[in-house]
């Protein structure tokens, strides 16, 4: 059987079927986080820091615990102690220790009778802070002066004498910028600024818990990867990992805000506490004020251009803020910044620096889009200034494959090339402007990721086939794990049924993230389907007494082949699957493993932006994605994906930010304040799905979820900024920002 | 503190239930009548995940007291199929992938059937305008305009 040959010609994959969740979410039946209920069940509600930064002196709960219908209240004494590494950091940020270190950090907690009493009971808890100096703003506290926030907090990769705050350093390259810069015929250096957004996934985290004092717990959740909250649970409650199991509860939007833990650890041990089950559901100003955010960034950027078109160096310097906790993704900045170029001169600078804000979580490819927006702002600036077109640039110096990349690799096959034709020979691309527009256009990168990656496949005697796997649905996988299952077995869509199983029922799985899910658990659904077809095939040979290797899997049916061939009528799956209990007992098939061909990605956006100049206000009258899919196995959601990346993007670009006032606490923590995209916003938006196959995949897949937020920042920035006449350097570009750049132009 | 007894309709069905004054009807329908298919993305009527029509008005149930829908009709996600007979707003969202994660989608296709019922030949314009008051984080509308359009074709041609 020629099983690791890579398929190209699709039955099923490639189409476009229902859904097997859209009946249960077109009607309400889905059960999402909230949506839970248990015997006895309690509320939980949780008390936040109102400053900044402040020593917790005292916590007195004895009025809260007083209360009727009150019947657990936590602080950090009812957690697990000892926790070091990022055990300890997530401990420290779900529940403040000595220090608050944020507006909205989580001091204490409390369960009661119901979700009012909860709240009630929470204004009781009172608590004495000493107040300290703070800081939010990323330039600000990496300054000499600035407040010191959590003193060693620093990895070894510092340089000596930076600030306290900055606790991760990276640095990456290669060739001579110098002598790259001093061959261009344009310099040109600038900086930017972009400020934190939040996922603003609509459903708020939500839990139901149960621990017992014998340390066996169950956990149901909204989150990307179960398996992550059952491990970060166990350790900070103290308990042993295997008797937590948890389940994934249907996802309402995560796009990264949803791979760590937040409520879930107090409502277990408000339930052991209690001994009762209790509920969690965060309300929409603790999920901004506690939960997400991305990263606010300052960066410096430099390229050097000859007359033609061609990039000589390239350097950039990315600080990011991460809130009071080490992780902001700078090196993953720093690292895609110059991605889409094949630059023999390149070097990139990352600062990690901590600041007194929530401790940022993952948002869609995390850091690429400033990173593209900073870098893609300097190539327009070029284009402009040497009067290149802005898609011919790209091309010509375009990564491809073989290509060394700017932070170490050499390229496999990738579809960056691919993608700037599609986008050059778009009628878009050429459509004529209308007065007060600007046409903007942005290359973007993500690595993709594989992670471990356990999946099983289970036939039933009427030949279909449940599929068990284990990262969390958070965009139609289902549908796509189907697809892959019936391709590679021969049978129809609709036979095959797949489950997000429960940590009990299923090896170790990581986190829905990095746009792994249809790659990785793709791969693995392919593998675990080619591992039963190899045992029906041995049961169709045993029955007929012919070697295992002479038989052939072709269309749903064990068929003889070689010397064999048209001895036997083949035998279909439900004929091998309605006595297999006589012939060996169960079969299913499984995998486990890391896979680790996940193709990066590239895509490419086309934006036109109009802007008032009266107002300062920008509409986008037309959108384009173009973004290589490697094998679109469901073709709508891949698009769906596309489309979601970018209004996210619009969004960032021109109105979502953190807005921290003098007392350093957050002033827009409502969706009235803090706006994301709405309907009457956003034109409809063109996909164009690029197919370089990824040769890291049997059929060819790429993650596709991530990319497409990398290139809108850059690409309405620069649309913007041609319409508008002035160039934009710090996002978001609201109304204000724009008239005051107006201004300043004069 | 004391609670308020309530009768109501709800999807057609006489309903009666207690409930404490600060409640809203948001919180009677998920917590107390176990109809978890409005769903809370704000509390501040803000998102429209809530939404429900009261009287035939779409409102925010998030910002309706329990003790308001005292004598009203009250109409949820839930009772919009016919039986086993999805509407063709529910046929569309599903045929057009206009949901992702799909918590928005009770709100989005309650709005969007308070629409088509006062206005079965809407502009694109028209439902983006109708629709702003329901945030969707996942699919960027095209695809949610696109169903509730199309369903408007197929609903005007069977009537």
């Amino acid at each position: 059987m020629a099983l690791d040959d890579r398929k190209s010609d699709f039955t099923f994959i490639g189409t476009r079927p229902d859904r097997p969740d859209g009946l249960d979410k077109v009607t309400g039946r889905a059960k999402f986080g909230a949506d839970a209920v248990a015997p006895g069940m309690l509320f939980g509600a949780i008390v936040r820091s109102p400053h900044a930064h402040a020593r917790i002196v005292k916590i007195d709960t004895s009025k809260a615990e007083a209360m009727k219908g009150v019947k657990a209240v936590v602080t950090r004494a009812d957690f697990a102690t000892g926790l070091t590494g990022e055990f300890w950091n997530v401990q420290e940020n779900v529940m403040a220790g000595d220090t608050a270190l944020y507006d909205g950090h989580a001091v204490a907690a409390v369960a009661a009778n119901s979700a009012l009493d909860a709240r009630d009971a929470a204004k009781l808890i009172e608590i004495e802070y000493e107040v300290l100096p703070h800081v939010t703003d990323v330039d600000k506290a990496m300054e000499a002066d600035a407040p010191v926030i959590r003193d060693g907090t620093a990895d070894g990769s510092v340089p000596e004498g930076m600030h306290p705050n900055v606790v991760r350093y990276h640095e990456s390259g290669h060739g001579d910028v110098a002598a790259g810069f001093a061959a261009a015929d344009l310099v040109i250096e600038d900086s930017f600024k972009t400020e934190a957004t939040h996922q603003g996934y609509i459903e708020p985290h939500a839990c139901l818990a149960s621990l017992g004092a014998d340390g066996k717990g169950e956990l149901w959740c909204t989150t990307q990867g179960h398996w992550y909250a059952q491990k970060h649970c166990a350790a900070l409650l103290g308990i042993e990992t295997s008797q937590l199991r948890v389940t994934a509860s249907e996802i309402g939007g995560g796009f990264g805000g949803k791979t760590t833990v937040f409520i879930e650890p107090v409502a277990l041990a408000l339930s052991r506490k209690a001994n009762r089950p209790v509920k969690m559901v965060m309300s929409r100003s603790e999920v901004l004020r506690a939960t997400g955010p991305t990263s606010s960034t300052s960066m410096d950027v430099k390229i050097g251009m000859t007359k033609d078109g061609t990039i000589t160096a390239a350097e950039g310097v990315f600080r990011l803020q991460g809130g009071a906790f080490p992780g902001a993704p700078m090196e993953f900045t720093a690292m895609c910044a110059f991605a889409p170029y094949a630059l023999e001169n390149v070097r990139q600078v990352g600062y990690d620096v901590i600041a007194n804000r929530p401790k940022q979580a993952a948002y869609r490819a995390p850091g690429s889009p400033m990173a593209a927006f900073a870098v893609e702002s300097v190539i327009d600036l070029l284009c402009q200034q040497l009067d290149l077109d802005p898609v011919e640039v790209r091309l010509k110096n375009a990564s491809k494959k073989g290509t060394k990349a700017s932070y170490g690799p050499r390229f496999d096959d990738i579809g960056l090339v691919e993608c700037l034709e599609a986008a050059r020979d778009h009628p878009h691309y050429s459509a004529q402007l209308e007065q007060g527009q600007g046409r903007g256009i942005s290359c973007g990168f993500w690595f993709n990721h594989g992670g471990e990656t356990s999946v099983s496949l289970a036939l039933s005697e009427d030949g279909t086939v449940q599929v068990s796997v284990g990262t969390p649905d958070i965009g139609g996988s289902r549908a796509s794990m189907a697809l892959m299952a019936s391709e590679t077995l021969g049978i129809p869509y609709e036979n095959i049924r797949v489950t997000i199983a429960d940590t009990a029922t299923l090896g170790y799985n990581d986190v829905s993230h990095g746009s792994r899910v249809t790659y990785a658990s793709g791969l693995a659904t392919i593998k675990a389907a080619q591992a039963a077809i190899a045992e029906m095939c041995k049961r169709a040979a045993a029955k007929w007494g012919i070697p295992e290797d002479a038989v052939k899997w072709e269309d749903g049916c064990a068929v003889p082949s070689g010397p064999n061939a048209g001895d036997f009528e083949p035998l279909a799956m439900a004929d091998i699957t309605a006595d297999m209990g006589a012939t060996g007992g169960p079969i299913s098939g499984h995998f486990e493993a890391t896979p680790e061909g996940a193709g990066v990605s590239f895509g490419v956006h086309i934006v036109d932006a109009q802007v008032d100049p009266e107002t300062g206000k920008t509409s986008i009258p037309r959108y384009t994605v173009i973004q290589d899919a490697g094998k679109a196995i469901h073709p709508a959601y891949v698009e769906g994906q596309f489309q979601g990346g970018a209004a996210q993007g619009i969004g960032w670009a021109l109105n979502e930010e953190y807005v921290y006032g003098e007392d350093g606490r957050l002033q827009n923590a409502v969706f009235l304040d803090y706006r994301i995209p709405v309907a009457s916003d956003l034109p409809m938006i063109d996909t164009v799905i690029v197919e370089v196959p990824n040769p890291g995949h049997p059929y060819g897949v790429r993650g596709v979820g991530e990319t497409g937020i990398v290139p809108p920042l850059a690409a309405i920035a620069n649309a913007v900024s041609r319409a508008a006449g002035v160039r934009m350097f710090e996002l978001p570009m609201s109304p204000p920002r724009i008239l005051a750049a107006l201004k300043a132009d004069g | 503190m004391t609670k308020i007894h309530v009768t109501t309709t709800v999807n057609g069905d006489e309903t009666e239930f207690l409930c404490d004054p600060r409640e809203t009807l948001l919180d009677v329908l998920r917590d107390r009548l176990n109809l978890t298919g409005a769903k809370e993305g704000c509390g501040t009527g803000d998102c429209g995940a809530c939404s429900v029509t009261m009287e035939g008005r779409l409102v925010c149930s998030c910002l309706v007291l329990g003790a308001e829908a005292e004598g009203k009709d009250i109409a949820t996600v839930e009772g919009i199929a016919d039986g086993d007979t999805l509407h063709p707003l529910q046929r569309k969202f599903i045929e057009h992938a206009a949901l992702q994660c799909g918590i928005c989608t009770p709100g989005i296709l309650v709005a969007a059937k308070s629409l088509l019922e006062k206005n079965p030949d809407p502009s694109e314009t028209e439902v983006r305008y109708w629709l702003a008051g329901n945030l969707c984080r996942c699919t960027g509308y095209d695809k949610i305009i696109r169903a509730v359009m199309d369903a408007a074709t197929e609903m005007r041609e069977a009537s």
